[in-house]
């Protein structure tokens, strides 16, 4: 009995670990979107600033997959 | 006429179904098991995995070996002026991460190109040939991508203490910002700092699992309705697609950060 209700409290915080992603998703729709309206206004200087994008996506993704991370370990290492 | 089409492709669905369906569920008590593809087994020996054993692993890291040794020593053998088709491939790879560690890591970053060039080369090759159906993705482990970001940390950090002695620390202690902020920029930076190989690792191995277990779960649902499974092989397709710009990007972003890292151990000032 009790080793089911720690399985389900893992699988739950497994669950609610995966809500960190949505959070990795605005945060990379903000750095795109950021860029996109400053390179419309400037689209000379735009080609030379996609690889600080690419850096800018890179950190905000890495926190959403600490999350999934965090979840896999929930679920399979602990 | 149009619509009797579809009225035909939608009635051979359906019978499809109504054949197919219970066959589907009653003789394959089929289970989606989207993570089984990244299991690690021997190919010609039973038992223990040692470090010695030749795995499915080590099978496909070996043929990407092989592919790269294909591209760029057969490829370009001849040297045309006037490149080919694969020779202009190989081109373009090397001027574009070539650019790359110029634009970042200036003139003198240039002297670790070949490091920097090999780990986008067997990054790429890894996560292009993991797409293929039956293939093994060995970027997907952490155990490969957590050797490659460690190997990029230390020899980073050696090198700026090589470098800059002990000016590099210099990269902790943020000259530019006001006095009282910058013990608790210290903290932060110290903290981000020894967090890089795990973030550099997990993010490569983190995209290549769910990706490829996205695919293998829309997988599983076409293998469940069986024939008339049009809506799940859409979105394979789809996520394919998808799939094939994410492994692209996330070669880039590991050897972009690579690039960023030799930059702050070469000129370590803020």
């Amino acid at each position: 009995m009790e080793g089911e209700f720690v399985e389900m409290g893992k699988l739950i915080g497994a669950g609610l670990a995966c809500t960190g992603m949505g959070g990795a998703a605005v945060g990379v729709g903000h750095v795109v979107g950021n860029f996109l309206s400053g390179a419309l206004r400037n689209p000379n200087a735009a080609a030379g600033q996609t690889a600080t994008m690419f850096i800018g996506i890179a950190f905000a993704e890495a926190l959403g997959i600490f999350s999934f991370l965090v979840a896999l370990l929930l679920m399979y290492a602990m | 006429m149009y619509y009797c089409l579809i009225f035909l492709i939608n009635l051979v669905i359906e019978l499809s179904l109504f054949v197919w369906g219970p066959v589907a569920t009653e003789t394959s008590a089929f289970e989606i098991r989207p993570m089984d593809q990244f299991i690690i087994t021997p190919l010609f020996s039973e038992g223990d995995l040692n470090w010695y054993t030749f795995t499915n692993q080590s099978l496909w890291m070996l043929i990407g070996l092989i592919g790269i040794i294909l591209l760029f020593v057969f490829g370009i053998r001849k040297g045309e002026i006037v490149p080919g088709r694969i020779q202009s491939i190989a081109e373009v790879i090397y001027v574009f991460v070539h650019k790359m560690v110029l634009d970042i890591a200036g003139q003198e970053g240039l002297k670790y190109f070949p490091y920097i060039f090999t780990l986008f080369l067997l990054i790429l090759f890894g996560n292009v040939l993991g797409l293929l159906p039956y293939s093994f993705t060995f970027t997907s482990h952490i155990a490969v991508t957590g050797i490659l970001a460690l190997l990029v940390f230390i020899s980073v950090t050696i090198l700026g203490f090589v470098k800059n002695g002990l000016k590099f620390l210099s990269l902790f202690w943020i000259s530019s910002a006001p006095l009282p902020l910058r013990p608790v920029l210290l903290i932060i930076e110290v903290i981000s700092y020894f967090v890089r190989p795990i973030s550099h690792s997990i993010r490569l191995a983190g995209n290549m699992m769910a990706g490829h277990a996205v695919i293998k779960v829309f997988a599983g649902f076409a293998g469940v309705m069986g024939l008339g499974a049009i809506a799940p092989i859409l979105a394979i397709v789809a996520v394919y697609g998808l799939e094939m710009l994410v492994v692209v990007i996330q070669a880039y972003v590991f050897t972009i950060l690579t690039c960023v890292y030799l930059n702050d151990a070469l000129h370590p000032g803020h």
